[in-house]
């Protein structure tokens, strides 16, 4: 069963090495020459005001949670989808419901106009 | 079609011969399977590189044929060198990392980008017999790795310690998660006609009934759509909108560690491009006087043009646009498009 998976890892692997050994041979043949203003972040060529790591409007948590609950939704429909035909109209039905629970969930953030980006 | 059959059976036969050969010394079979695994993985590799080089030749002369300009000209013929050496000259470029950068987690972003455009295409059939493992979790699989890059884009973003980058990283975070629901609910229903997730199995299916582009064209255009907007393709390319966030969440980054980002970019719209085709368009299989490999590779490269041409054709969308399209427009509509899928399936 794990040798099925082997492919995965090594691929990763594999690409994690080209680019490990592409940078090695690259160091042989690049210059080194930093300086400070070299290495301060980009900013347009001013000098940076604060730190980079800004905040960010609270938008982006409320999408993270509405995604959260659309993905687990998902993995659900993967072994439902494989074996709806032997499930038959009783296993269509199921998920229907489940489906209509979530589309309510749906409706509720989109009239709380959560799905609004400001 | 003779020759790539004959040719698949020899290899087939070289690796059983090989396999049995290899267990009668008394070493356990992972072992082997673990070796050929790496020759597979640099065949992959080797196999991406070169249509990555091809295809950011053919960006070029597409957007230079749409603005009604050559585009390269100079090296080769056509300019087709014209990337080689753009890939030469940022292998010996000098490698900056920025001194307030989180030093660690700027130099593993490239690696955490560059992993998952590779290990995705275990799955992918490029014939009957051409696959590095058929995965019978292969659609699952797919959603799973390419929901990596998600991570590599918040990891170079963040730790550049850079405004742009930042701000270009949160972005292009909630645009991936946004359209990784519409693209899943797309993968469902094509799992649920075909019956299986296995991707050859998908393509079998396909030869029994019909390409599955005419028994789901809803299922198609969500796909198309999320898709595009997933690999962060114009006119979705809002993470890295020059015109207004410099480069997004790879502005500080330069040499070949940018290149490794543009690489696994590439890689990814031809990853999506093949799954296009094999989901939609019968994959490999095809009228027999072209080998399965070449109509893999032809169906792809259509759909790579297709990406292509829409990205140079219409404007960027706004962040507000993007996030209403995604889940007020695809999401609806893939759902819908799964109630109609499970119908049909049990009505056939």
């Amino acid at each position: 069963m794990v040798i099925n998976y082997l492919e995965v890892g090594i691929f990763a692997l594999v690409a994690v090495a080209f680019v490990a050994i592409t940078l090695a041979i690259g160091s042989l043949l690049r210059p080194k020459n930093p300086y400070a203003n070299k290495l301060a972040p980009y900013e347009c060529g001013e000098i940076p005001v604060g730190d980079g790591q800004v905040r960010f409007h609270i938008r982006y948590y409320i999408f993270a949670l509405v995604f959260l609950v659309f993905d687990v939704e998902i993995i659900f429909l993967y072994p439902w989808a494989v074996v709806l035909e032997q499930l038959g109209l009783f296993g269509l039905v199921e998920m229907l419901i489940f489906l209509g629970l979530l589309v309510v969930g749906l409706v509720y953030a989109w009239r709380k106009k959560v799905l609004r980006w400001v | 079609m003779q020759l790539e059959q004959s040719l698949v059976q020899w290899v087939g036969n070289l690796y059983a011969a090989g396999l049995s050969w290899w267990t009668s010394l008394g070493i356990p079979e992972w072992v082997w399977v673990a070796l050929m695994a790496v020759l597979k993985g640099v065949a992959v590799l080797t196999f991406l590189l070169l249509n990555v080089l091809f295809l950011i030749w053919l960006e070029r002369k597409v957007a230079g044929r749409i603005q009604r300009r050559p585009g390269p000209m100079h090296h080769g013929p056509q300019g087709i060198f014209q990337t080689l050496f753009d890939a030469l000259k940022l292998v010996i470029k000098e490698d900056i990392i920025p001194s307030q950068a989180d030093k660690w987690v700027f130099i593993t972003a490239p690696l955490v980008m560059i992993a998952p455009a590779l290990m995705i295409w275990v799955v992918m059939p490029f014939g009957p017999d051409l696959i590095a493992r058929d995965l019978n979790v292969g659609l699952l699989y797919v959603s799973a790795v390419s929901s990596f890059s998600i991570l590599a884009l918040i990891m170079a973003g963040w730790s550049s310690n850079n405004k742009w980058s930042t701000l270009g990283a949160m972005r292009s975070a909630a645009q991936m998660i946004s359209y990784e629901i519409p693209l899943g609910l797309a993968l469902v229903a094509v799992g649920m006609l075909a019956g299986t997730l296995s991707l050859k199995g998908i393509v079998e299916a396909q030869q029994e009934r019909t390409w599955f582009l005419l028994l789901q064209p809803l299922g198609f255009l969500v796909f198309i759509v999320a898709a595009t907007a997933e690999i962060n393709r114009a006119p979705f390319n809002l993470p890295e909108a020059e015109s207004e966030l410099v480069a997004g969440f790879n502005t500080e980054y330069s040499g070949f560690r940018w290149g490794v980002f543009f690489v696994a970019e590439y890689a990814n719209l031809l990853f999506m491009a093949g799954m296009a085709a094999t989901l939609f368009l019968g994959g490999w299989s095809g009228p027999a006087f072209l080998p399965p490999f070449l109509w893999w590779l032809l169906k792809t490269y259509l759909f790579v043009f297709l990406i292509m041409w829409v990205g140079w054709t219409l404007p960027r969308i706004r962040v507000d646009q993007l996030m209403e399209l995604g889940w007020k427009f695809l999401i609806p509509v893939g759902l819908a498009n799964i109630a109609l899928t499970g119908v049909f399936v049990i009505l056939t």
